[in-house]
């Protein structure tokens, strides 16, 4: 790790402002993933910015209805939320299935939605990877890659994105409020981040500076019901081999409301908009669910080694649209 | 209670880090009060061990993945490998060494470990128990983990069960595999 | 069921007690202290750079920018590095020359003054390399593979008993598995702290043995044992990966030795899997051949497996074919290829753990074909003498261990179909199998103190890696003397007491205690000379039990057990998870039932994870292990693991040693692996021959 300047700031306006007058800067927030990946070298800046501390810790009621959550609010406290067990129990569930107790309590809202990849080759500095230095060439493409893309993936680079709660905001049609010294935006949560293209150095669309203020959940997915499933190698503890987040409404046996994404089958969680699309209007039965599912992945491009990943993803899919119909059911 | 150290440098003049790489800090651990010159490269399992001869937190991956270096900050359990010490300024750090009473008394989890031979080499141990500890606390607060029914209400404390003991340490590996008997520890303190 | 004899020292009652462990206090107040946790004035901290490439040559190391780091005391390369004699064992060979044998292989070193710097100081290293060609993948028909003379153990590689044209088999199996790379990952990560003072050294070492550190390094660095002072007081499990000396302490002598201070190594968790051993992948191929009635006629098994280009290494895997089951034909071999990877050693159960895995999940198979009760398959297979070696068995109790597991386990009320038993999506199966690991016992020399306040020190280096050595030889020695447990303190994990064998092979408990309690009787007799009481400065005897510890059994001696186990496939994941685990073993007498179901049941849990969780990859482009740290190679967590039940017979076998024990260590991995495998199949129909069983596999298997 090599030696680097630290700020605490104590508003998002003094955040920004330190950022720029420090060239090489990157923000902390609880740190779980960027002190690891400084530890191994793959981050190397030369000031924090800590903004753990930011009035940034609250989940608040707006008056539309919709939820606020502050980008410092740390995981657990997100995931035990009364809110937000209550009216969007897919978050709770995502943030609960992700990690362990001990870095819930650290991570922060806004540190998990800008969490980095857990490619070995990424994270193995004496490896080639695009992601960590564009032009080095991907060597997980024709190396190791159990746990990689098999949607949206690029020839520079086939990596996924590791989080669980993404996956939950993505159908929740969550927003993530950002501020630099431009000002304010929105944009929506299965938007930020990116699939890798010919960039894959860049994760989200976040701008250099840009600060992730709070993530806001729309009323209107607010007590729909929803659930996350996640198939892993142990029982806890492990990152997806594929998961899903689903939100549905069912209404005289109709689907009136469909929102799923996928968890680790690509660079960015993966809404999966053709297949709700094809759900919309339709009848809410297994059949509809694994023909919608199916049209979703049949986009699907898998490695030699993670064809797994698409009936996997099909089968939770499936899985949980038939629970979540059926106990929407009288 | 609690005393006061300044334990000024953590390194000698010629090898610490030049001052914008540096920031006295200060942490109350085990309620004692320690201001320190901090490397800010210096996590707090390295402040424990290395500047503060706190050897209970363990080192086991030192990337967050095994849980050894569990401790209590603020009274959450945290991984101690992974937090920047320097960003931790006037926090309240509680270790293994910190848990048990005065003189000879044990806290009562450190009593169930011996009572239900729940370690074996003990290098996993003090992670273990603070994050028992730390467990303990967030389920009485209300915290659900992945394996709570989705019946049980928000915002009330939840029961443990051995399912959701096993799930809420899953963030701590013992690879003697004394989980059972860990487990049977917790549940002791649980149920009297 | 279990003879009637008593085994000698059977009289008193601290030999079997649920004794608490002495040392528990410490480990649960965080006092004990490990061998990096020792500091001293001036101590500086130390970090490897390992080779990035998979064979070469080091052409150029480039220090110049982590020496200008402040806090920066040296960068050792093979260049400057203190030169060291050779040992036997060639991967403690660092910083010695220019050659890469493997990737990980270490090629600097760098001392700082703090860990950050020589973090940052070890990054900042440029090493140039001439890379050559290499291989490391292993296939069952590489061109280089030979069948080796011996393989781990000293077993010969190859043993064929019979032709393979005798009685005609009426029911054939010939089924292949693998096994891939494991690794040991023990919590406490590979460590040692050094000091030179004079010529005096001094070492703390995280090691299953300092007795053996000491040596070789009086060896290597060419000084007397008497001059080395070697500590391994609390160790944080080895499970064979600190069986003897690893590069770290060779490290950190030598950096203490450039530097003249006190040097702390202490191995980075991604740094272990290419330079501490791993158990190395074994693709087995098993013929089975049986009569109607399930009797064996012909056994085959055929393992393949890989070593470095530093030294042989073969996983013995098919020798514990040679003590299940007899048959009219018997062949077991071995084939091993030189590969450019990470140097293979000792992992819990070598050779047994996987080749039983292969051997037993073959014997389940051939129940299915037979339409024969595993259990009862075993039973009329169970031979009276060793077959390999035609030896009486010291004990045997298979058969005794699957009966009462089968009662445990409520094994009667089984229904032998596969794949039809569903909970909703999930499908649930019950398997057995068995499992054997051999009785090993080395000499020791111990010293037992009779003091005038009435209590009684022992002393041997023993090392405590997690078994409650410290507990179990007090229990030895109360009960040689006849006094209660608590007049009696042990001294183990220093060389500054009397030599003693490793903390390994499951040996060590029926090592050191047969010399503590030779030392104790004579003690005892020296006691009763003096009138039952010692003189003022005290009444001391010494043991040594070379000679007898290591004289040649007339008796094939081995310790056997069963394992049960029940699973639930998820059909929608692919997920295994294990819902119950049992295990009954024959083991001897079991001189802690606290301890040793402590050690029984941690190797299940290691078990459960090789057949479900644990998986290592090596990457064939880089020539290193995919999942080289923990959030990648999935050890169970507590959310894996059921409540597993460990049990044993009594068992009574004179031909042992005073005690009358048998090893606990490894047994419960043997055999667990397989046990789930075959449940595996019994829930799903689908046989599955390639651990683990995770999801992609299993889904696969499932045909989606």
């Amino acid at each position: 790790m090599k030696p680097f300047g630290y700020v605490r700031v104590a508003s998002v306006e003094e955040a920004t402002e330190a950022f720029a007058a420090h060239p090489g800067a990157r923000y902390l927030g609880g740190g779980t993933n960027l002190v690891d990946l400084m530890k191994l070298g793959v981050e190397r800046p030369a000031v924090l910015v800590d903004v753990s501390r930011l009035p940034l810790d609250a989940v608040e009621e707006l008056d539309d209805g919709s939820l606020r959550v502050g980008a410092a609010v740390r995981n657990s406290d997100l995931a035990a939320h009364p809110l937000v067990r209550d009216r969007y129990p897919v978050l709770s569930q995502a943030l609960l299935a992700g990690a362990s107790g001990q870095l819930r309590n650290a991570a922060t809202t806004g540190g998990n939605l800008l969490q980095r990849t857990r490619c070995p080759y990424f994270q193995d500095t004496a490896k080639p990877c695009n992601k960590r230095e564009p032009g080095q060439g991907c060597g997980a493409r024709e190396g190791v890659h159990r746990d990689h893309a098999v949607l949206g993936h690029s020839e520079q680079c086939i990596a996924t994105h590791p989080s669980d709660m993404a996956v939950a905001l993505a159908a929740l049609d969550a927003r993530v409020e950002l501020l630099d010294e431009r000002g304010a935006r929105s944009v929506p949560a299965a938007e930020f981040h990116r699939l890798p293209g010919d960039r894959p150095e860049r994760d989200t669309v976040i701008r250099p500076g840009e600060l992730i203020t709070s993530v806001v959940l729309p009323a209107a997915t607010a007590w729909l019901p929803s659930a996350y499933r996640k198939a892993r190698d142990r029982a806890s503890y492990a990152f997806a081999l594929a998961s899903v987040a689903v939100v549905l409404r069912v209404a005289d046996g109709r689907v009136a409301h469909a929102g799923i994404a996928f968890g680790a089958l690509a660079h960015r969680p993966w809404r999966a908009a053709r297949a709700e699309e094809a759900l919309v209007g339709g009848p809410a039965t297994p059949d509809a669910f694994a023909h919608a599912v199916g049209l979703e992945l049949a986009a699907a491009r898998p490695l030699r080694d993670n064809g797994y990943k698409v009936p996997l993803a099909r089968n939770i899919a499936v899985d949980v649209l038939t629970r979540l119909a059926s106990a929407e059911a009288p | 209670m609690g005393s006061e150290n300044d334990d000024g440098a953590a390194h000698d003049g010629a090898s610490a880090p030049p001052a914008e790489q540096r920031t006295a800090t200060t942490l109350r651990i085990n309620a004692e009060r320690h201001t320190l010159d901090l490397d800010h490269r210096r996590v707090l399992l390295d402040v424990l061990r290395e500047d503060l001869d706190l050897t209970g937190a363990k080192k086991g991956c030192d990337h967050g993945q095994c849980g050894a270096c569990t401790v209590l900050v603020d009274g959450r359990r945290v991984n101690s490998c992974l937090l920047l010490a320097v960003a931790l300024d006037g926090c309240e750090v509680t270790t293994v060494e910190g848990l048990a009473g005065e003189g000879e008394e044990l806290h009562p989890l450190q009593r169930a470990f011996l009572d239900r031979d729940a370690f074996q080499c003990g290098y996993c141990t003090p992670g273990q128990i603070c994050s028992a500890v730390g467990a303990l606390a967030e389920a009485a607060a209300g915290h659900p983990s992945h394996v709570t029914g989705p019946a049980t209400p928000s915002g009330r404390p939840v029961p443990l069960d051995p399912d959701e003991i096993r799930e809420r340490l899953s963030g701590n590996l013992c690879r003697c595999g004394a989980y059972p008997r860990i487990v049977e520890a917790v549940e002791d303190v649980v149920v009297p | 069921m279990a003879g009637t004899g008593t085994a000698p020292g059977a009289t008193h009652s601290a030999l079997g007690a649920s004794a608490e462990r002495r040392e528990g206090r410490l480990k649960v107040t965080g006092g004990a202290r490990y061998a990096a946790e020792h500091p001293r004035p001036g101590r500086a901290q130390a970090w490897p750079v390992p080779a990035t490439v998979a064979r070469g040559r080091v052409t150029a190391v480039d220090a110049t920018a982590a020496l200008r780091m402040p806090g920066v005391l040296a960068v050792l390369t093979h260049e400057n590095a203190p030169r060291l004699a050779e040992p036997d064992d060639r991967t403690l060979l660092v910083l010695q020359d220019a050659s890469v044998p493997h990737r990980g292989w270490f090629v600097a070193l760098v001392v700082a003054e703090t860990l950050e710097t020589a973090r940052a100081a070890a990054a900042a290293v440029r090493v140039d390399y001439a890379v050559a060609e290499h291989d490391v993948t292993l296939t069952t028909d590489h061109p280089d593979a030979y069948e080796p003379e011996t393989v781990n153990g000293d077993f010969p590689g190859r043993r064929e008993i019979g032709g393979p044209d005798g009685t005609p088999a009426a029911v054939h199996v010939d089924v292949g598995y693998e096994v891939t790379p494991l690794h040991n990952h023990p919590m406490e990560p590979h460590a040692s702290t050094a000091h030179w003072d004079q010529d005096r050294l001094t070492v703390y070492s995280s090691s299953q043995g300092s007795t053996t550190v000491r040596d070789t390094l009086a060896t290597m660095f060419e000084t007397s044992a008497e001059h080395i002072t070697v500590v391994s007081d609390h160790v944080g499990g080895g499970f064979g990966s600190k069986g003897t000396p690893r590069p770290d302490v060779v490290l950190a002598v030598m950096a203490a030795r450039a530097t003249g201070r006190p040097v702390t190594v202490s191995l980075p968790r991604r740094h272990l899997p290419a330079v501490v051993g791993h158990r190395a992948p074994t693709l087995h191929r098993v013929r089975l051949g049986a009569a109607r009635d399930g009797r064996l006629v012909s056994l085959a098994h055929e393992v393949t497996t890989y070593t470095s280009h530093v030294r042989e290494f073969v996983e013995q895997a098919a020798v514990s074919a040679r003590v299940m089951y007899a048959a009219p034909h018997h062949f077991t071999t071995h084939h091993v290829v030189r590969l450019d990877v990470p140097s293979p050693s000792w992992m819990r159960a070598p050779g047994e753990a996987p080749g039983m895995y292969a051997l037993e999940s073959a014997m389940d198979e051939l129940a299915c074909e037979l339409g024969m009760d595993p259990v009862e398959l075993r039973a009329v297979n169970d031979p009276e003498r060793e077959p390999d070696s035609g030896k009486p068995f010291s004990s045997r109790h298979l058969v005794d261990c699957l009966r009462e597991g089968a009662r445990r386990f409520n094994w009667s009320g089984r229904d032998p179909r596969p794949g039809v038993r569903a909970e909703g999506p999930l499908l649930i199966g019950t398997g057995v199998a068995a499992a054997t690991y051999p009785v090993l016992v080395s000499p020791s020399t111990a010293e037992a103190e009779a003091r005038p306040d009435g209590t009684f020190v022992v002393r041997v280096n023993a090392t405590d890696i997690g078994t409650g050595a410290r507990t179990v030889l007090a229990q030895v020695a109360a009960d040689a003397l006849g006094v209660t447990l608590e007049r009696v303190r042990t001294e183990v994990g220093c060389t500054t007491l009397p030599a003693a064998p490793l903390a390994g092979g499951s040996s060590g408990t029926s090592s050191w205690g047969w010399a503590v309690h030779e030392a104790c009787a004579r003690l005892a007799e020296r006691l009763a000379d003096h009138g039952g009481s010692p003189p003022v400065d005290g009444l001391t005897a010494r043991a040594d039990t070379e000679g007898r510890a290591d004289a040649e059994s007339a008796y094939a001696r081995h310790a056997f057990g069963a394992h049960f186990a029940e699973v639930a496939v998820d059909t929608v994941t692919g997920e295994v998870r294990v819902r119950r685990l049992l295990g009954v073993y024959a083991a001897g007498r079991i001189l802690n039932a606290r301890t040793a179901r402590s050690q029984f049941v941690g190797g299940m849990t290691m078990g459960l994870g090789m057949a479900l969780t644990e998986t290592s990859t090596m990457d064939p482009a880089f020539g290193d292990f995919a999942e080289s740290d923990l959030a990648s190679y999935h050890v169970p967590v507590h959310a894996d693991v059921p409540d597993i039940e460990a049990h044993w017979i009594d068992e009574t076998d004179p031909h042992l040693n005073p005690m009358g024990s048998k090893g606990v260590g490894e047994i419960g991995i043997v055999g667990t692996a397989a046990a789930i495998g075959n449940a595996a199949h019994h829930a799903t129909g689908v046989r599955f021959r390639e651990l683990p069983l995770t999801p992609d596999k299993v889904l696969r298997g499932l045909g989606d």
